[in-house]
């Protein structure tokens, strides 16, 4: 018998349209002369927004994942990848781009645009060399913001302002390489509004610990991913405001993501793409994954509050503060960037366990599930220290391999026997309607 | 000729103890070549960067996801086994994902009394790195300053920055001689050179360096040199493997391995200030593949090897899952035989025996046409 209601999510049309929109402006930038750009998820793509209103990007991470979401194209891009000799273990979201360019072929149709610059940032081993080959291939200027100065809880104003002058060195480049006048409101004005975005994003997780959850995951993948496009965009700050209210009259009239809540997971780094239905089959023992560190902290920015707990971090402007200079932006810029959850573990396994546990307390969640994600060295980097601390704080905790964007190496029966045994062994059974249909 | 140093190179632990014995200091474990040795020989301890003993090994699986580089599982194997115990201190200096995760569960699961990840930039190419960098080594000096209660002068400094420039002299010294046409080494004896001096004092490498160069300019080897080879790629200290490659008509002339001549190739310039000084040496080194961009700095470095050295190939080696290395094999290929050279790739786990690759090798003595040599 279903214990809660459900309805479906009134601000998904409006997500599907602005993820369309933000495809579209992209490829059609240049016939309204604007400019096009290339880059990381986690790039500052609030800096390049300083050169005019005409700016638009294309972030790499969700690209790829747009990309193995289409198996039939992932695999496509996949060979022309190693075609030209890239190795098969590489990251995945990389090899899906740069096939996606070999091909001359764009996910959502026509032509890959050429991009007028590269613009990105480096922790993670394949950062900055994914756009190193871009750049070379595609005969265009590229520039890279090192932020490796090492965890948030070690910050210095030294470790700052490594990142802080490569920015202002960065806004010279971009001034150079289009030729164009920087704009230092437009900067702030993108500053604020990844601010807004990336907060309220954490905002919205938060909600998240309500029980039953007014999200699951896979709900999660389709909306978190805005923030991984272009968090610098008004629209995109002002459609998490939105979100962020819906899911709050949720949690309000108690409307749940599942209608038999029981059990609450969450998973880790990227699920993948192709088999999101994973998710799907954790309702069968009326399980819910609630998130990860990876939905929770990779565009979302948190602080510890007062009483010990993990909440959305408060803005500059929420506290006050105005920001005047593109000094100040920059720096508050790199600041709250330092502090982004998903960047933490790079340096420490550790940090990245506390913070899971963090989140299992919190969240009140019954289990943990860690993907040994071979489709990404960077956020499986310590994954099986972080599965040593889970299981030595007493928290069950099981993996299962796969890889986010080559569904070559993920095993599907596996993964679900494996999820089954997990489940036996919290102690839930198949829901008995669906275990008759099974 | 080179006794002492496979003797160095087989019975490094062995050296260690005894150093410990007739010293005051510590040993300190050094993660990747990229550590600034100097500061740590200057408070008095030993550095020693920790290598992998190629052996199969089950110890590391429930610590390193098996998708992370066989080099970094065997050297964290090193730790578990308690092969060091001996060691008080391990620092790592930001390099590649996969050595960090050996640093790191190191640190959870090895006891130490010491033990420091120092924050060197990625982005080398950039002015800012030099200032950067180098309040990350005041910070790392001030931190082994604590653990030893004792303070490193300037002068302290200086000394042990004259003496790893002296090893590094002769070292380079030592590789120029293999640009002759029969080189008076080999690459194993290159090799084994190299890699002992991460474990030796440099007082003692820099003494028995000294002592064969003389005979080592009028040496002349017992063998054909056949095809000249040069090695790229990620860490190799595989003598295994270059044995095998030596002995199917071929010598190993030059190499860019961090392990190799990436690790000595620079010298420290004194301009005055001494941590500045160390700084811009790890800085303007010929870099590892994941500091080197946005420019590729390397290649144009490997390609003047290549010529002074006159190779008649290049293989290309690189530890399986090396992120980094394969980030730079595709286009690296392509602008070595752009500029005629030949090359052989080869993928590597360094704890798998050699032997298949054999046939590989032979055919590409073959295609370079050094075979109608024997
Ligand atoms: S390996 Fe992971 S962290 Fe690195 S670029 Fe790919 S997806 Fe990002
Ligand atoms: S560069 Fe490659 S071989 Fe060297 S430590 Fe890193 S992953 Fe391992």
């Amino acid at each position: 018998m279903n214990e809660y209601k459900t309805e479906p999510l009134k601000s998904w049309k409006k997500a599907k349209e602005l993820r369309q929109k933000y495809y579209e402006d992209y490829q059609n930038a240049h016939a309204k002369g604007g400019i096009r750009w290339t880059g990381g998820a986690w790039s500052f793509d609030a800096i390049p927004a300083g050169l005019g209103n005409d700016v638009y990007n294309i972030t790499g991470e969700p690209y790829g994942a747009s990309i193995a979401f289409d198996k039939k194209l992932s695999m496509e891009c996949l060979e022309a990848a190693e075609a030209k000799g890239w190795a098969r273990d590489l990251c995945s979201y990389m090899r899906n781009y740069w096939g996606s360019m070999y091909l001359n072929k764009y996910a959502f149709g026509g032509e890959y645009p050429q991009p007028d610059f590269c613009f990105q940032d480096h922790i993670c081993c394949s950062h900055a060399k994914w756009y190193q080959h871009v750049a070379e291939y595609k005969k265009i200027p590229y520039f890279c913001i090192d932020v490796s100065v090492g965890p948030y809880k070690d910050l210095d104003e030294d470790r700052l302002m490594f990142v802080v002058n490569q920015m202002h060195e960065s806004i010279e480049w971009l001034e150079k390489v289009t030729g164009r006048k920087y704009q230092d409101e437009l900067l702030i004005e993108a500053v604020k509004n990844e601010m807004r975005s990336t907060s309220v994003w954490a905002e919205i997780c938060y909600l998240n610990m309500n029980k039953p959850a007014p999200l699951d995951e896979k709900t999660m993948y389709s909306l978190y991913v805005h923030g991984t496009l272009a968090k610098h965009n008004k629209e995109i700050a002002d459609f998490y405001e939105e979100l962020r209210d819906e899911v709050k009259y949720r949690v309000d009239n108690n409307i749940a993501a599942i209608p038999d809540e029981k059990c609450r997971l969450m998973s880790d780094t990227q699920p993948p793409w192709g088999f999101l239905k994973v998710f799907r089959y954790l309702e069968k023992f009326g399980a819910i994954s609630v998130g990860s560190l990876y939905t929770f902290g990779l565009i979302g920015i948190w602080e510890n509050k007062p009483d010990g707990t993990w909440g959305p971090r408060t803005t500059p402007m929420q506290k006050g503060e105005n920001i005047t200079t593109r000094d100040q932006a920059l720096r508050l810029l790199a600041d709250w960037n330092l502090c982004k959850p998903e960047w933490q573990h790079f340096y420490d396994p550790n940090l990245k366990t506390e913070m899971m546990l963090q989140i299992v307390k919190q969240w009140k969640l019954d289990g943990v599930m860690l993907h040994l994600n071979r489709g990404c060295e960077g956020l499986s980097c310590g994954i099986m220290e972080n599965r040593l601390g889970i299981a030595e704080a007493g928290v069950p905790v099981m993996t299962f391999e796969g890889n986010m964007g080559d569904e070559r190496e993920f095993d599907e029966k596996r993964t679900v026997t494996r999820i089954d045994s997990f489940m036996e062994t919290l102690g839930y059974d198949m829901q008995e309607e669906t275990a008759k249909t099974a | 000729m080179f006794t002492k140093f496979f003797e160095w190179y087989e019975k490094r632990h062995d050296y260690a103890r005894d150093w410990l014995d007739k010293n005051d200091g510590e040993v300190v474990g050094c993660f990747c070549s990229y550590v600034p040795e100097e500061i740590i020989y200057a408070s008095g301890n030993l550095p020693v960067r920790m290598l992998g003993s190629h052996e199969p090994q089950d110890v590391t699986e429930p610590h390193i996801f098996g998708m992370f580089c066989p080099f970094c599982r065997d050297v964290l194997a090193q730790g578990l086994k308690g092969r060091y115990d001996y060691m008080k201190g391990i620092v790592i200096a930001q390099s590649c994902l996969h050595l960090r995760q050996t640093y790191t569960s190191w640190k959870n699961h090895v006891p130490e009394d010491f033990s420091y990840y120092i924050y060197m930039p990625n982005k080398v190419q950039t002015e800012h790195a030099y200032t950067y960098y180098a309040t990350e080594l005041a910070k790392f000096k001030k931190a082994i300053e604590e653990w030893t209660g004792q303070p490193i002068s300037d002068e302290k400094l200086r000394e042990a920055a004259e003496l790893h420039n002296e090893n590094r002299r002769l070292m380079r010294e030592i590789y120029e001689l293999r640009q002759a046409t029969d080189p008076p080494l080999t690459g194993l004896e290159a090799m084994v050179m190299v890699a002992s001096s991460f474990f030796i004092d440099k007082k003692d490498h820099n003494a028995e360096l000294k002592r064969i160069l003389p005979e080592l300019k009028s040496r002349t080897l017992d063998r054909e040199t056949g095809g000249r080879l040069m090695i790229v790629g990620s860490e190799n200290d595989d003598t295994e493997f270059i044995k095998m490659v030596e002995g199917v008509g071929a010598t190993v002339v030059v190499d860019d391995h961090c392990t190799g001549s990436r690790y000595f190739w620079n010298e420290i310039k004194f301009n005055g200030n001494i941590v500045q000084d160390i700084t811009n040496r790890y800085i303007d080194r010929p870099p590892c593949p994941t500091k080197d961009w946005e420019e590729r700095t390397r290649f144009p470095h490997i390609l003047k090897l290549a010529q002074d050295y006159k190779v008649d190939g290049v293989i290309l080696i690189q530890q399986k899952f090396c992120d980094p290395h394969e980030c730079d094999m595709v286009p690296l290929k392509e602008y070595l035989n752009g500029n005629d050279f030949p090359t052989l790739f080869l993928e590597f786990d360094v704890t798998v025996p050699v032997g298949q690759i054999r046939i590989r090798i032979e055919a590409f003595l073959e295609m370079l046409g050094v075979e109608e040599l024997f």
